[in-house]
């Protein structure tokens, strides 16, 4: 593939930034689809990049040409206007080749497998495919496919891994490591790629974590132990859940939901579970308020706190495109290294 | 044409009969002929250190026949049968169009009659077209030759239309075989409802869609007197349910299949081979989900016990494209006809259940659910005039399982690569060798 002779020829040049310690950890993905199994070392490392990737969007003209010759594209089963071009944005800052693939206008509206779609797209030269798919496990099946590195950008109620990773970006700009800080998440967790990946990173990373919603919206089999599923607080009392925590993420509640009969209505929910000021005040003080957008203001936020000086949501949004670009860049430094090796 | 066989110095094991020591056996004409014979001039099958045990008996396959023979046909399921060691399948009737008339079911066993490598026996459905409405013809079905009757493949929701099919049938001394599922409590759920499912963040089935509908099955049961067999049990509530209704007399009876008395869903996230990466196995996707390991554990239990009357496969072809798909896109089943008794021997080899009480539960068991004796005097047994339904193991052999030779169609199993220990070497059906096994086992 062309552009696999591309990475190669861009083997022996210096990345046009700092890549802090990233030779001193040995980075193995060629996918990112969860969090799940990522050792400290890695996310560590994500985080490192993701600060240098800062101050190249710091700069006066934000472009550096690391990914030029690189092919990326987006597959978004979904839409999301705002994970789609965050990535778009990252991969273009790195002088990548982006393109959108619609999933509702090509060949995947007229039935095609997913399994052709992605091999029809490794076979037009994407180095790297973007995918945010209704489906739990998509990522998984395509991964399993094609050569291309596959990048899950939300896979139905599985994994939302660079959701998770700009959440903790956001949290050490604030205060540094994690370790032993309470992070409260509040809502739907039963139906929450956003809460599943963050239990994986920020466990991992020694925080406390405490899911607060109604019983209906709590996943099963949280208490499984040892080897299943990572250490939870589960809470259905949010005024007590939120006392001293450092951080509070409200998540979407979205409106089918209460259709469904999880819980009885709008009223009812945001009367126990909305994060209002009354009840960030048992926070710690300065708590971090968090959310992956896009917001129900007035359901599981206040207008006031998603606006207010404790909210870091526009900071989130900001960060995930330095993230984004930090995932691009060690994902596709796999590829690098592998065709490095094969022409030794 | 049946031959006359005679298997060498194998150890005899026909828990219907008792017996149980190193024997001769001689099959004849299609029957059994003789215990500790010698005859010339008959085709020697050497069953030296391996079984020789009755032919199996599956009360639970999806042949496919007629309408969906690109899953898999009346020629290639049979063929998958004899490999497996059975001589008998019972055909389940979620064929397209279904087997709901006197018509198909005897389109069914014409076809067999030229094209099966094994007895094929039909199960009429239990409503019209399966769609759970009105009854479908039962005693022309039963006149036809069906030896049950079920609407498999969905649950026999409406609890009226269940309850006069078990008092209809019961005029002709046929059960019900229900797929017990609460489709209010399943939802759009693809597995088993636990921790695995929230790892996998896939939509879980709890144990109770299937508790509660074996709960009405067994009332509907105990206030009719009629007999309700509950297909493929897989909980240890429906389990326990099973067992207290026997107790107090109730005439129910229960299945499992060989994977819900093996695998836990853990499966679907790693894969029968184990691992730490997730697979999300579409292969295991199956309804009833694979279940947790108190489940499992239970039904090994209740199977020992008896509470679980017999093994049936549930084997459930179908083509690669409708597993090679998202999890929640993924057709349910399991081919499982040629890896049923390897996968069973594994409770057997971790000295969870003896030997013979496994061969009884895929012989003498199911004969006796279904009342099979009746119909095929002798079946499941190596009695003399017995039919000459023979089938040679050895518990001891290891193989790997390579779904490309299967020789259903259906190539979907989630064991691909797996080692199972115990191998089915021959087997005899009507007194014609209808699988030998083509590598050396040892
Ligand atoms: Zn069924």
């Amino acid at each position: 593939m062309t552009s696999v002779r591309a990475t190669e020829a861009r083997a022996a040049e210096a990345p046009p930034f700092a890549t802090g310690s990233s030779d001193s950890v040995a980075w193995q993905r060629r996918h990112l689809l969860d969090l799940d199994d990522f050792t400290v070392d890695e996310l560590e490392l994500v985080m490192q990049t993701a600060d240098t990737m800062k101050e190249v969007l710091s700069r006066e003209v934000p472009r550096v040409p690391a990914l030029r010759g690189t092919t990326i594209l987006t597959l978004f089963y979904e839409n999301s206007t705002r994970t789609r071009s965050s990535f778009e944005l990252a991969g273009k800052v790195l002088g990548a080749d982006v393109i959108n693939i619609a999933a509702s206008s090509s060949s995947v509206a007229k039935g095609e497998s997913l399994v052709d779609t992605v091999k029809t797209l490794q076979a037009v030269g994407a180095d790297v495919i973007i995918m945010r798919h209704s489906r739990s496990g998509a990522p998984y099946l395509a991964a399993r496919v094609v050569e291309s590195s596959i990048i899950n950008a939300g896979d139905g109620l599985h994994a939302h891994p660079t959701q998770a990773l700009l959440d903790l970006h956001t949290m050490r700009a604030s205060f540094g490591s994690v370790r032993g800080r309470k992070v409260v998440i509040v809502g739907d967790a039963l139906h929450s790629r956003v809460a599943r990946s963050n239990l994986w990173s920020l466990t991992a990373l020694g925080a406390e974590v405490t899911l607060c919603a109604p019983p209906t919206l709590i996943p099963r089999g949280l208490d499984a132990g040892e080897g299943t599923l990572p250490p939870v607080h589960v809470d259905t009392d949010l005024d007590r859940a939120i006392e001293g925590a450092d951080v509070v993420m409200a998540l979407r509640m979205q409106l089918e939901r209460m259709n469904g009969g999880f819980v009885p209505g709008m009223r009812e929910y945001s009367r126990m579970y909305q994060v209002n000021a009354s009840r960030l005040a048992r926070a710690k003080p300065g708590a971090l308020v968090l959310h992956p957008g896009p917001m129900n203001e007035g359901v599981e936020i206040s207008h006031e706190v998603a606006h207010g000086l404790q909210s870091h949501v526009e900071e989130q949004v900001a960060n995930g495109v330095a993230v984004r670009m930090a995932v691009l860049w060690l994902v596709t430094q796999h590829g690098r290294r592998r065709a490095a090796t094969e022409t030794e | 044409m049946s031959e006359r066989i005679l298997f060498r110095g194998g150890r005899v094991l026909d828990p219907a009969t008792g017996v149980d020591r190193v024997a001769d056996l001689l099959v004849d004409n299609g029957r059994i002929a003789a215990l500790d014979a010698t005859a010339d001039g008959a085709r020697v099958i050497d069953a030296r250190g391996c079984v020789v045990a009755p032919g199996f008996i599956d009360l639970h396959t999806h042949l496919r026949e007629p309408g969906l023979e690109y899953k898999e046909d009346i020629e290639s399921g049979t063929r998958a049968a004899a490999r497996g060691g059975f001589t008998t399948v019972c055909a389940m009737p979620n064929t397209e169009p279904a087997m709901d008339n006197r018509s198909i079911i005897e389109h069914v066993l014409r076809d067999a009659g030229t094209r099966a490598r094994v007895r094929v026996l039909p199960i009429g459905a239990v409503s019209r077209g399966r769609a759970g409405k009105e009854l479908a013809e039962l005693g022309d079905l039963a006149a036809a030759g069906c030896i049950a009757f079920s609407d498999d493949g969905a649950p026999v929701w409406d609890a009226t239309l269940m309850r006069r099919a078990l008092e209809y049938a019961s005029a002709f001394g046929l059960p019900v075989i229900d797929h017990c599922e609460d489709p209010s409590l399943t939802g759009d759920g693809v597995m088993n409802e636990g921790w695995v499912s929230t790892r996998l963040g896939l939509r879980g089935v709890p144990a109770a869609a299937e508790e509660a509908a074996v709960a009405r099955d067994i009332a509907l049961a105990e206030t009719t007197g009629a007999h309700v067999h509950i297909a493929h049990v897989s909980t240890r509530g429906a389990v326990d349910a099973v067992r207290r209704a026997k107790a107090r007399g109730v005439r129910v009876t229960a299945e499992v299949t060989p994977h819900h008395l093996t695998l836990t869903d853990e499966t679907v996230a790693f894969g029968a081979l184990g691992g730490t990466e997730l697979v999300y196995d579409t292969n295991a996707r199956v309804n009833p989900p694979l279940r947790s390991r108190a489940d499992v554990d239970a039904c090994v239990g209740a199977l020992a016990d008896g509470t679980i009357d017999c093994i049936a496969t549930d084997h459930a072809p179908h083509a690669v494209t409708e597993k090679l798909c998202e999890f929640d896109e993924a057709a349910c089943g399991i081919s499982g006809l040629e890896t049923a008794f390897g996968l069973c021997m594994r409770v057997v080899h971790e000295r969870r259940l003896p030997l013979e009480t496994l061969i009884e539960r895929l012989t003498g068991g199911p004969a006796r659910v279904l009342a099979l004796g009746s119909r095929v005097p002798g079946i499941g047994t190596l009695a003399v005039d017995a039919p000459a339904d023979v089938v040679v193991l050895d518990p001891d052999a290891e193989w790997t399982v390579d779904a490309a030779r299967f020789a259903s169609k259906g190539k979907n199993t989630p064991l691909a690569g797996a080692r199972l220990k115990g191998a089915v070497v021959a087997t005899v059906a009507a007194g014609r060798v209808a699988h030998e096994s083509e590598v050396a086992v040892g």
